[in-house]
């Protein structure tokens, strides 16, 4: 799960870490008193979405004056603001945090990950700061420095000084940055983080350490436990159908092509989509329903699949080992009945009770086009888009 | 022959009085697998399917000989439950339970580093070895006994294809579900020296996906170590970088993790790489039709 800036940083500040002083808005008139009340000289007004890439999409504005803060937060908005992440029809705004600017004397990179190879969490730091850390990853590994965390114990002092010391900071912010380092990874272990960057750590001309900019991801599987976490979910930032699919217990993401798929497993859902390509189409989505859907679940998969203009065919593959493929019939009959189904549609089934459930649809009357394995049932599921277009 | 199950392994279920814990310990019983004992606190003393329940994992192996534990314990309780299995002193621990938060599985790998503990998944479908021995839960038909050992990142996908194997007449030594968390106990190099060195193995298929680096770490064993042909399948070549495929560790981030990149390094180990799911079976009847291991397979 991703959070905003601002909460990142609200979090950030609890655990200890120095931010800038700053309050987020949702108007702009609001924009103005919170620059008075900042009484810096100078101040940012940063649009609040999800994806990266704020500063180059006109989302990070400098300003001097209550005025400029005013002007800066309403041209943010309620618009929508486009970056190389958030695809061409952006995201809209909905709220600006206005923020103490700060004298930038040098900017670092800080983030900490998941190594799954070595099974550990990784501290990583740069003095490439204020860069996208994959670039400098890939044009100049060597300026990014690493330690591995032991989980239980957390950063070890001397790891923490020995990358304080490796960005080459004036003496007087060394303890500070080994405090940042170990308060980091403490926030990222008890929140159950997947990702907490400081990009970019900045120090500032008087020599003081400041966490700039902030982003934490968080272990969605651990949330259970994070209520105060989950209160930090933005569902405008999210796509309404993964959503509701998730609501349901289904797991889909939205692609770019016209074939509805709907898999049991995730793996196989993968390699749906995967021969899908290769005999010519595009999948419009993943979807697994996972191991033991029941008709209702696979009715709203359906239900989800065609909220999808795109989508001209659909295609049900499922292999049916704890899931029967009975019940899987029974939910695309129920689907059929009730939204009545308005592209053609592909099935192929496998596996336990593949016998009762064919039979199901082929006595239902309903217009489904049966398929004998995967490559089958993704060329006809192609024909099928092809031909509905 | 096999891989860590034959049919002298003694199987205990912690959770087993739950839901899902009694549905699959019921058909692990009717395949012919040992369920020894089950480990619910609070319920020592009772006894479900037959079997009798145990309030902890080291009382039920001591009255019982377990020596393996089989975990369908909900996420909030998987780490402490593993943990407790390998406290045990249990050799052989099949974890299923799917959502088990990340830190969690960091603690537990590191308390396992060091131990006699092997534990597989979790987020996985288990392990069987066809005719002797099922822990978990693949469907036990599908499956033929055989010399063909399969190990998988997924579930449905691994059914597929040894649904496709059985169907050609191809028989597994031992199927092996790894699963798709991004941290997990046993990795692709682990099961595969196990096969290099399993005698009843002649060939494996191997199905990974996006995400991490195990399938290009099992590359570099495969060039470097095996002589056992080896087929592979990587599901997501059209899968978007930056989304969770379903799995928590199916996921391309920061450009690594790609199937483009598992393909070429797999490719360039000598593995003989299956387009779809489809073409798995066929795939391997043909390496194994070349190394003329054909008719044994078939048994």
């Amino acid at each position: 799960m991703k959070i905003h800036e601002y909460q990142a940083k609200q979090l950030f500040r609890d655990a200890g870490l120095p931010v800038p002083p700053g309050e987020v808005v949702t108007d702009a008139a609001a924009a103005g008193a919170a620059f008075t009340r900042l009484a810096a000289p100078v101040a940012v007004v940063k649009a609040q979405i999800h994806a990266g890439g704020r500063g180059k999409g006109g989302g990070v504005k400098l300003v001097r004056s209550a005025e400029e803060a005013v002007s800066a937060a309403a041209g943010m908005l309620g618009r929508p603001l486009i970056t190389h992440q958030t695809g061409p029809e952006g995201q809209t705004v909905r709220c600006v945090l206005v923020e103490a600017g700060s004298e930038i004397a040098h900017e670092y990179y800080v983030g900490l990950t998941i190594d799954r190879r070595r099974g550990a969490p990784v501290l990583m730091v740069s003095t490439e700061g204020g860069m996208d850390i994959e670039e400098v990853a890939a044009s100049r590994p060597e300026r990014i420095l690493r330690e591995a965390v032991d989980p239980e114990a957390g950063l070890r002092p001397w790891q923490a000084r020995r990358l304080a010391y490796a960005l080459e900071l004036p003496a007087s912010a060394i303890r500070p940055a080994t405090v940042l380092f170990t308060k980091l990874v403490r926030l990222f272990l008890d929140k159950d983080a997947a990702l907490a960057e400081v990009n970019p750590l900045v120090l500032t001309r008087d020599g003081t350490l400041i966490a700039l900019d902030g982003k934490v991801v968080f272990d969605d599987n651990a949330l259970f436990r994070h209520p105060e976490l989950v209160a930090l979910r933005d569902l405008h930032e999210e796509d309404p159908r993964e959503t509701e699919a998730a609501a349901a217990g289904l797991a889909y993401i939205a692609l770019e092509g016209n074939i509805g798929c709907l898999v049991n497993g995730a793996g196989l859902a993968m390699g749906t989509m995967d021969t899908i390509q290769l005999a010519g189409g595009r999948p419009a989505n993943f979807l697994d329903v996972g191991g033991g859907a029941t008709a209702a679940q696979v009715e709203r998969a359906f239900r989800i699949i065609l909220k999808d203009p795109s989508v001209k065919a659909i295609l049900v593959n499922i292999f049916g080992g704890i899931m029967k493929c009975d019940v899987i019939a029974e939910g695309i009959l129920a689907a059929a009945r009730q939204i009545g189904l308005s592209v053609p549609l592909v099935v192929r089934l496998e596996g336990t009770n593949v016998e009762r459930g064919r039979a199901l649809i082929a006595e239902s009357g309903i217009d489904v086009i049966a398929a004998s394995d995967l490559a089958d049932a993704a060329a006809k599921a192609v024909a099928a888009a092809g031909a509905a277009r | 022959m096999s891989i860590l199950v034959d049919k002298h392994t003694r199987v205990l279920t912690q959770g087993l009085t739950g839901t899902t814990g009694l549905f699959h310990t019921r058909q692990a019983i009717e395949y012919g697998t040992h369920m020894v004992a089950g480990v619910t606190p609070g319920k020592g003393g009772s006894s479900e399917l037959g079997v009798p329940i145990y309030d902890t994992v080291a009382q039920a192996v001591a009255e019982t000989g377990a020596n393996a534990s089989v975990i369908y314990v909900p996420p909030p309780f998987a780490a402490d439950a593993i943990l407790e299995a390998a406290g045990a002193g249990l050799p052989l621990v099949v974890a299923i339970t799917e959502g088990i938060p990340v830190v969690d599985m960091l603690r537990v790998r590191r308390a396992l580093a060091g131990s006699g503990t092997r534990l597989i998944g979790p987020n996985c479908p288990g392990v069987i070895t066809p005719g002797s021995c099922k822990i978990g839960i693949m469907p036990g038909y599908i499956h033929r006994p055989g010399r063909v050992g399969v190990l998988s990142r997924s579930g449905t996908l691994t059914y597929e294809a040894v649904w496709q194997l059985t169907t050609l007449g191809i028989g597994q030594s031992t199927c092996v579900g790894i699963g798709g968390d991004p941290i997990n106990g046993t990795n692709f190099v682990d099961v595969l020296s196990a096969f290099q060195a399993d005698p009843g193995t002649d060939a494996v298929v191997m199905i990974g996906e996006i995400g991490g680096t195990a399938e290009e770490e099992a590359a570099a064993y495969i060039r470097e170590q095996m002589t056992k042909p080896v087929v592979a399948f990587i599901a997501g070549r059209t899968a978007p970088p930056g989304k969770r495929m379903g799995h928590a560790g199916a996921i391309i981030s920061g450009g690594q993790g790609t199937a483009a990149e598992k393909i070429a390094a797999l490719s360039e180990a000598g593995v003989t790489l299956a387009d779809t799911p489809s073409g798995i079976g066929a795939a391997m009847a043909g390496v194994l039709e070349r190394h003329g291991m054909m008719a044994r397979s078939r048994g």
